[in-house]
């Protein structure tokens, strides 16, 4: 082993690759964790799906009343972006803690570094899953199910969740590690971030100034899985942005892997 | 063939206090010019200087050596964990350190589920931990307390557990931490026995402990390690004779 740049940047590869084809592991991990939150409680996991469908129908009463909306246009508009929501900053503020959250393991047996990452992704895809209930019970109430397209586009958006998933965990799990304060720091801007995207108001509010919202990335990361859950495909600023930032997130996360893969041990 | 290959190997651990670690103090030291916050360059250890050492197929090595002089962190260069800050390592074959094997233990799972988990970890498929679950509740004897979680288990019997499960797997490079505090006599009996089974199907076996009555027992060379450098490398005897002489004139 020679520390040259290039085996470091080999090395980085090379642990990407093996993290995922360790997928018995982080599957297994990933469900554990679920498991583990839930232990002796009767719903499990649904306990998220009830807590986010109160919330909706506090939300969804108060703004619709609010905003003079529809409640049958507004219902189904609050429910897929708050589930897609709660997706993004879950991902977020767990992607800090991902090596952190497993200092022990790290410093315990070699391991490639993606799994960990792999397995917050896989946890909060998990997550997801069942939150989708509620959509779906809403849309049934209030609209009609998506159809074959959007559908489809649902199915690819959450694959580029995923992908981007990885490499978010990578990079925050990396600067959250090496600094301590980032953690508190990026929580409470994923917080302000809630409000100035279009989640609880609909874009259409800001008149005349509509196109700022473009300039929100995360405004097309809920757009991606909102439109197809609401029986629409999303617009092609929203698939150009997602994937533009898709593989500029991950040029960065390699460069910052390469060059400090090798501390994490250290930092933890 | 397991090969351990190391050539002026160091390894300097960061100390972070909390005004290194923050990213404000980063960003204000840089904008005041690094007048007001001076802490800029972070403090390091040099935990281990300059090592060369090979090992090859039947070498068992004992490590000794006071409190602090690098023993687990070359235990930790050696599983891949840390990666030197300088130097050439080489190690080939498949490795399990057993460094503080009560770490993984998951205190909210039950024994079940921990043997599933560090498995996974350790690199077994799920049918081979389906096999081995049995042969572990046979050889633990927990029995039907690997049915409820760990944290109901008394400090032995959690090492039990933790102990057969890592000792399940047949490494070519086997890496010991001291562990043997806990356990009742009759299990480190058991236990010991296991253990050199281990240890005779291992290539390789480096063992970092206090204890020079088990490093007679389980090596055949042993390294005496001081502030990160090699004090004496040898045959058992000869190095044990040594260090002892040297702890009882700093006694």
């Amino acid at each position: 082993m020679s520390f040259h740049t290039e085996a470091q940047l080999k090395l980085a590869l090379v642990d990407v690759r093996q993290g995922f084809a360790r997928h018995d592991l982080w599957l297994l991990l990933g469900w554990h964790d679920i498991r583990q939150k839930f232990r002796r409680s009767l719903l499990g996991p649904f306990w998220l799906t009830i807590s986010t469908a109160i919330m909706l129908v506090a939300l969804g009463f108060v703004y619709a009343t609010l905003f003079k909306m529809d409640l049958k246009q507004y219902f189904p508009f609050l429910a897929a972006g708050i589930v897609t929501w709660s997706l993004i900053s879950s991902l977020v503020i767990e992607g800090c803690q991902t090596f952190i959250g497993v200092e022990p393991m790290i410093k315990q047996i070699r391991l490639p570094f993606t799994v960990h990452a792999f397995r917050v992704v896989w946890r909060n895809m998990l997550v997801f899953l069942h939150n989708i209930v509620i959509v779906v019970v809403v849309v049934l109430i209030f609209a009609k199910l998506p159809g074959l397209i959007p559908l489809l586009c649902l199915v690819i958006g959450l694959a580029l969740f995923a992908l981007n998933g990885v490499w978010l965990c990578l990079l925050l799990g990396l600067i959250c590690t090496r600094y301590r304060d980032m953690p508190p720091m990026v929580a409470s801007l994923i917080q302000l971030v809630f409000f100035i995207t279009p989640i609880i108001w609909h874009p259409s509010l800001l008149a005349g100034r509509q196109r700022i919202i473009n300039f929100n990335p995360f405004y097309h990361y809920i757009e991606l899985l909102r439109a197809p859950m609401l029986d629409t495909v999303p617009t092609a600023v929203t698939w150009a942005a997602v994937l533009g930032i898709t593989v500029g997130g991950w040029l960065v996360t390699v460069i910052v892997f390469w060059r400090y893969r090798r501390r994490i041990a250290y930092w933890v | 063939m397991a090969s351990i290959q190391l050539r002026d190997m160091h390894v300097d651990i960061p100390i972070y206090d909390t005004s290194a670690r923050s990213l404000k103090k980063r960003i204000l030291s840089a904008g005041t010019g690094g007048r007001i916050v001076r802490d800029h360059g972070v403090a390091t250890v040099h935990v281990i200087n300059g090592l060369s050492l090979v090992l090859k197929d039947g070498d068992r090595l004992g490590l000794i050596g006071p409190n602090g002089a690098g023993k687990t962190s070359l235990l930790r260069v050696l599983a891949g964990v840390y990666e030197p800050t300088a130097g050439w390592i080489n190690v080939e074959g498949s490795v399990i350190p057993l460094l503080d094997i009560n770490l993984g233990i998951d205190m909210e799972s039950t024994g079940y589920e921990n043997v599933l988990l560090r498995g996974a970890v350790l690199g077994l498929k799920r049918h081979e931990l389906k096999a081995l679950t049995e042969h572990i509740a046979e050889f633990t004897g927990l029995g039907n307390y690997l049915a409820v979680p760990v944290r109901t288990y008394s400090s032995g019997m959690v090492l039990r557990l933790a102990f057969t499960i890592s000792t399940s797997v047949t490494p070519e490079i086997l890496l010991l931490d001291e562990f043997f505090s806990v356990g009742d006599a009759e299990f480190l009996e058991k236990a010991e026995r296991r253990l050199n089974n281990l240890i005779s199907k291992a290539g390789i076996l480096v063992f970092a402990s206090h204890s020079q009555d088990l490093i007679r027992r389980l090596c055949n060379k042993v390294l005496w390690l001081e502030k990160g450098e090699i004090r004496a490398l040898g045959d058992v005897e000869p190095v044990l004779a040594e260090y002892t002489a040297h702890v009882a004139k700093q006694g």
